[in-house]
């Protein structure tokens, strides 16, 4: 029973047959060929494969495929594209919040949504939008810079 | 290949179940895709909950507050009930996982996982919270701490899904609700111990009314009448609590796994009571 797959990705109109039980993460990756998003744990616990659903971050490995239907995606693939995004890129490069770069794509999307928000976004604030995901290298302090230089001016 | 299905209303929920009596129900899928995950895989079919307009209700009526079973945890602390009423259940959602996990777990799913450390649990006991339980057949509904019979199991029948949480609305309001969790980090961590309080204190600062439940510490949430009694009638200084902590190491039963010991478990679960001195 393969399944005829209609949503949005990074705002192109998608129809694309698959198994409905195939994973988010797989599907992105292996047959969308985006690779931005990264699988670190597999099970919920690194954030490493954040994408946002309908605007609201999610994790593409505790997803199937079937959940998109009728569903509008955006991977980190999407940052380049709009002006909010490619602060946050921006302040991601200038700051040096990337070392490896595996929690990067995750963290940027997770920042995208709190950005958009309109909330103040103090770094404790920051810090607990963040808190699902997980980083190995930077020690986060660069990435929560990062974050608070992107969000600047973005208070509603 | 699990074929997938994803009813809109109740009844055609009902007649996939119907048809597919094996299917698997899935609402966030943050435990069952982890659980699948570990084992083999077959091909059960699964039935996902997370559009039925039916179970995302947050409804505030004259005598209780309904929440629907596929409310996402998010909801529940950032959003329509974060309201002082509920406030311990509005805390306690706020220390699962982390922000995108709460945008996709359920606190249906977290009532039927039935997990000693489920985090909405103790607050739901305080809270007095009955679950409400539909099939084709109709709906029953039960206190949560009937619904949830040991761990990991519940009274859940066959044909049957957790439709919503009922909460009665208390008059007057809780003067203190309170969720306190140890955990080895403060998000994506499992709870070691939690805590929830619920309090009505007279204008004189005296303990009407102490409700407590402890999660983590046996395998439901255990309560402990003894303490709440020794709350009474007193204001909530450092000897009432201290007073009734005493009653706590005995009546809880913790055992030794891979985040703590036993014995650390029962002096940490007496220990957070003090955590309301400060409220
Ligand atoms: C990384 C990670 C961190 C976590 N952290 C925490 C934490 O801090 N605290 C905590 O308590 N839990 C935690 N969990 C566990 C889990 O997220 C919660 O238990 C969550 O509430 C489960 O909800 P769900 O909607 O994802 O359930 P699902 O996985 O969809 O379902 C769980 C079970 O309940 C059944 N079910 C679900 N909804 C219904 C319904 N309406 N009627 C009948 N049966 C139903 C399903 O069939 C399944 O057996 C964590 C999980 C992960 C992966
Ligand atoms: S890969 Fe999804 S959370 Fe780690
Ligand atoms: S940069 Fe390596 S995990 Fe974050």
């Amino acid at each position: 029973m393969t399944h005829r797959l209609h949503f949005t990705l990074n705002g192109q109109a998608i129809s694309h047959p698959c198994d409905p039980d195939c994973r988010v993460i797989d599907l992105l990756r292996e047959q969308m060929g985006l690779t931005g998003t990264k699988e670190g744990c597999g099970t919920g616990e690194c954030g490493a494969c954040t994408i946002l659903v309908d605007g609201t971050p999610k994790l593409a490995c505790l997803m199937v495929a079937a959940q998109l239907d009728g569903k509008s995606v955006e991977t980190v693939e999407s940052l380049e594209k709009s002006e909010e995004g490619r602060k946050i890129l921006q302040a991601f490069v200038e700051h040096g919040a990337v070392q490896c770069g595996f929690c990067t794509p995750g963290m940027e999307m997770a920042s995208l949504a709190m950005l958009r928000s309109g909330r103040p976004l103090d770094r404790m604030a920051i810090r607990s939008g963040l808190s699902g995901n997980l980083c190995r290298c930077t020690g986060y302090v660069k990435i929560v810079d990062a974050v608070a230089q992107a969000c600047k001016g973005t208070d509603r | 290949m699990r074929p997938i299905f994803s009813p809109q209303s109740l009844p055609e929920l009902f007649s996939i179940r119907n048809a597919h009596p094996d299917a698997r129900l899935m609402a966030g899928g943050t435990d069952l895709l982890v659980r699948l995950r570990k084992q083999p895989a077959d091909d059960r079919p699964l039935i996902l909950l997370e559009r039925i307009e039916a179970l995302q209700r947050i409804e505030t009526a004259d005598t209780e507050i309904v929440i629907g079973a596929g409310v996402c945890f998010s909801r529940i602390a950032t959003g329509e009930c974060a309201t002082t009423e509920i406030g311990v259940l509005a805390q306690a959602a706020a220390t699962i996982g982390g922000p995108a996990l709460r945008n996709m777990a359920t606190i249906g799913g977290n009532v039927c996982t039935a997990s000693p450390a489920g985090d909405s649990l103790p607050a739901l006991y305080v809270l007095d919270a009955s679950v409400e339980l539909a099939s084709a057949q109709g709906t029953r509904i039960m206190p949560v701490g009937e619904f949830i019979s040991g761990p990991g199991k519940t009274q859940l029948g066959e044909n049957e899904i957790l439709l919503a949480i009922h909460i009665p609305r208390k008059r007057p309001a809780w003067t203190i609700q309170r969720y306190e969790k140890i955990g080895k980090r403060k998000s994506l961590a499992i709870a070691v111990a939690s805590m929830a309080a619920a309090l009505h204190l007279d204008e004189n600062g005296i303990v009407h009314e102490a409700r407590l439940a402890w999660g983590s510490v046996g395998p439901t949430v255990m309560r402990c009448p003894e303490a709440e009694e020794a709350l009474l009638g007193r204001r909530l200084a450092a000897d009432a609590i201290e007073a009734a902590a005493a009653f706590v190491p005995g009546s809880v039963r913790p055992i030794d796994d891979i985040r703590a010991t036993a014995a650390y478990r029962r002096r940490v679960c007496a220990n957070l009571l003090l955590r309301l001195l400060d409220s």
